[in-house]
């Protein structure tokens, strides 16, 4: 407990991108195969230190198959609203499930180059205490810290729908089940929401056995995963309204607000259409009347390519989609970074007018049937996927991999992890940084990155820019 | 004349506590920053102010009223005021051990800002902090004995009306100019740098109180 607020929390979008510059990166390492334990890297992203894009520390945790995807803080900058009353947090542990174990690690980073475990929750836990499991996106809230899960209970996650719950910010607790009203809600992956305004918007990947074991293509072709956006009351924790982006529009996965909460619009990214193999961006926005509209305002076409260069699952399109597997928007929100992890591209979008996206830039690298090099001349494995944006807005990392059983599926000759970072124009556009080239340990893929004093995907503010 | 200056000085106690709890973020001036910013106006700022205002004197009342009614046991003056800085060194010494935050509180909806100063105030003991300086102001009066029982009822409740009301505009005097302040001139980075942790400071303060009011009986 602090006499002051922590450093690292603003009271705005904008006072976060006045702040200083990150020095250090989180990245999770993971061991596909969970022959090794999964770990938690430490990456100098500081240009003027010597060890400029090495990992400078590794965790490595006790157990084998966790699985790590994605990951949070136990606090941001929405510890500055006066209603929680948790303006004297620190910033200092890293929140990390397994989303394969459901085990979850509380990592304390005060001293980044010595992180270490601070606590392990174990799956039984999890799973007696809220009947959820596979444990998956963290957000800190006005209750505590809200964990997203992908999966109900029983052994393959199919009894009863996933859901949130929520654990203690201090004691890391697992408190209980978010939910008095989930509606139409049976599937889940991503959630955030606007503090102010009251209210929360999650999302639907798909149901265990659709993603543990590889991609179901059936289940695909059939329409069978997640395809809408569910808008949330968030104090009365209840879901208001269930937005169906229409079934063709396979897998709305993460859920991107305005930062400024004055602003009341956000975007979501859609896997793959389908009819068409496309990717899309959907814009949606709170209208006056306090209901929610939802539109497509970015497609992205699939590439024609001969089957014979293609992945056994694709073979019979005979074209590469784009996949757009994540999307992050700057704190400015002026840009809209978008991964087409199929493609091998990342894509910019100028959203200023959040319903006429313009593309600025775009960087190729990896990609199926492609394998684009980095400028450095080196193999970038799979295509960029997990994407993190500095605070200031003017450096994008990423790095490549998707989900274990996913990667071998559409890369099946693809192997190793990188995490790799694009510098932001003034006026927009986007160029890899031939110097910024991570290579994870033998073994290891990397999935998502979080930045030193938080980033683009982490901190909600209680208070507009002015 | 120390009568009269040991009463002036409650009715400076009634008003400084009234300061205290207006320049405390956690009594809620920043949302009304929020709320202007928000709807980016600046009656917002006012009108938010009202909410917490009235939440605030709520609590101050329903504290200080059920205590004005117990005065109506004129012999048991002492005992009263005993008891009540008991309960407040009590409280003192309850939040100096139990540092957590009250939970329910994030649950209130942003936009019930009364009914949130409300709680938020009572979770606080606000209320309670006033209450030995009330019974100090409503005092063994010489000509007590000598009063009817409801002239006397009538007395207390107004002086328990009139020093929440003090207290209430002291507090919004001074949470209104910080939030003007930080709205027109000082600016959001204000909130993160001069917000201080003032939990150890406010439990320490309804100790200091209670024991303040048992020292003085006499």
């Amino acid at each position: 407990m602090n006499l002051r607020p922590d450093p690292t929390f603003h009271a705005t979008p904008r006072l976060a991108m006045e702040a200083p510059a990150e020095t250090l990166a989180f990245t999770l390492m993971l061991s596909p195969d969970g022959s090794q334990p999964d770990g938690l890297a430490v990456v100098d992203v500081d240009p003027k230190s010597d060890s400029y894009g090495d990992i400078v520390h590794q965790l490595i945790m006790p157990n084998k198959g966790d699985e790590f995807h994605h990951f949070g803080w136990n606090a941001c900058s929405s510890a500055l609203s006066p209603l929680t009353g948790h303006a004297f947090l620190e910033r200092r542990y890293l929140i990390i499930p397994g989303i394969r174990s459901s085990r979850i690690y509380v990592i304390d980073v005060k001293e980044p180059r010595k992180a270490k475990i601070h606590k392990i929750i174990e799956p039984e836990e999890v799973f007696e205490k809220t009947g959820y499991s596979r444990p998956h996106t963290i957000h800190c809230g006005p209750e505590g810290i809200y964990v997203s899960t992908l999966g109900g209970g029983g052994k393959d996650g199919t009894d009863g729908p996933p859901g949130i719950f929520i654990m203690d910010c201090e004691t890391f607790d697992i408190l209980g089940r978010y939910e008095m009203d989930r509606g139409a809600q049976d599937k889940h992956y991503d959630f955030w929401w606007n503090l102010p305004r009251d209210y929360m918007v999650s999302s639907e990947w798909g149901l265990p056995p659709q993603f543990e074991n590889g991609i179901v293509a059936e289940d695909l072709l059939s329409n069978k995963y997640g395809h809408s956006i569910h808008f949330w009351n968030l104090r009365e924790r209840k879901n208001v309204q269930t937005i169906d982006l229409g079934e063709n529009h396979q897998m709305a996965l993460e859920i991107r607000p305005a930062h400024d909460p004055s602003k009341d619009y956000g975007f979501c990214g859609v896997v793959v259409d389908t009819t068409n193999l496309q990717g899309a961006i959907f814009t949606w926005w709170q209208k006056d009347d306090g209901t929610f509209e939802a539109k497509k305002t970015i497609t992205i076409d699939p590439r024609p390519e001969k089957a014979e260069n293609l992945p056994p699952l694709l073979q019979g399109f005979a074209a590469v989609p784009p996949l757009v597997t994540d999307i992050d928007l700057s704190l400015d929100d002026k840009y809209l970074y978008v991964a087409c992890w199929g493609q091998g591209e990342m894509h910019q979008y100028d959203v200023s007018d959040p319903m006429n996206p313009k593309l600025t830039g775009k960087v190729e690298l990896g990609g199926i049937a492609r394998g684009a090099k980095h400028p450095n001349g080196k193999d970038f494995a799979y295509g960029p996927q997990m994407v993190e944006i500095s605070r200031d807005g003017k450096r994008v990392y990423w790095t490549n991999s998707l989900y274990s059983t996913w990667d071998d599926q559409f890369y099946p000759d693809g192997q190793g992890g990188q995490m790799v970072m694009a510098n932001v124009g003034a006026d927009g556009g986007l160029e890899l940084d031939k110097d910024f080239y991570v290579e994870f340990p033998k073994g290891y893929r990397s999935h998502q990155i979080r930045l030193e004093g938080g980033d683009c995907s982490t901190d909600s503010f209680c208070y507009p820019s002015v | 004349m120390a009568e009269i200056s040991t009463t002036a000085a409650l009715w400076w106690a009634v008003v400084a506590s009234g300061l205290y709890h207006g320049v405390n973020p956690g009594m809620g001036w920043p949302l009304a920053v929020s709320s202007a910013l928000m709807e980016r106006r600046r009656s917002s700022l006012f009108k938010a102010l009202l909410a917490l205002a009235f939440g605030h004197l709520l609590a101050m009342t329903a504290i200080l009223l059920p205590f004005s009614a117990l005065l109506w046991l004129t012999e048991w003056h002492v005992e009263i005021r005993i008891g009540a800085a008991s309960l407040v060194i009590a409280l003192g010494g309850y939040l100096l051990i139990n540092r957590r935050h009250p939970r329910f509180l994030a649950r209130v909806p942003p936009s019930r800002l009364a009914l949130w100063s409300f709680l938020a105030a009572m979770a606080h003991g606000a209320g309670l902090m006033l209450v030995p300086v009330y019974l100090g102001l409503c005092g063994p009066d010489e000509g007590a004995g000598h009063a009817a029982a409801y002239t006397l009822m009538g007395r207390n409740a107004t002086i328990a009306v009139t020093v929440a009301l003090a207290h209430t505009l002291a507090m919004t005097a001074a949470g209104g100019a910080l939030a003007l302040g930080v709205y027109h001139w000082l600016g959001l980075k204000f909130l993160s740098k001069g917000w201080f942790n003032l939990d150890l400071i406010w439990a320490l303060s309804l100790v200091l109180v209670g024991a303040i009011s048992l020292l003085t009986l006499h």
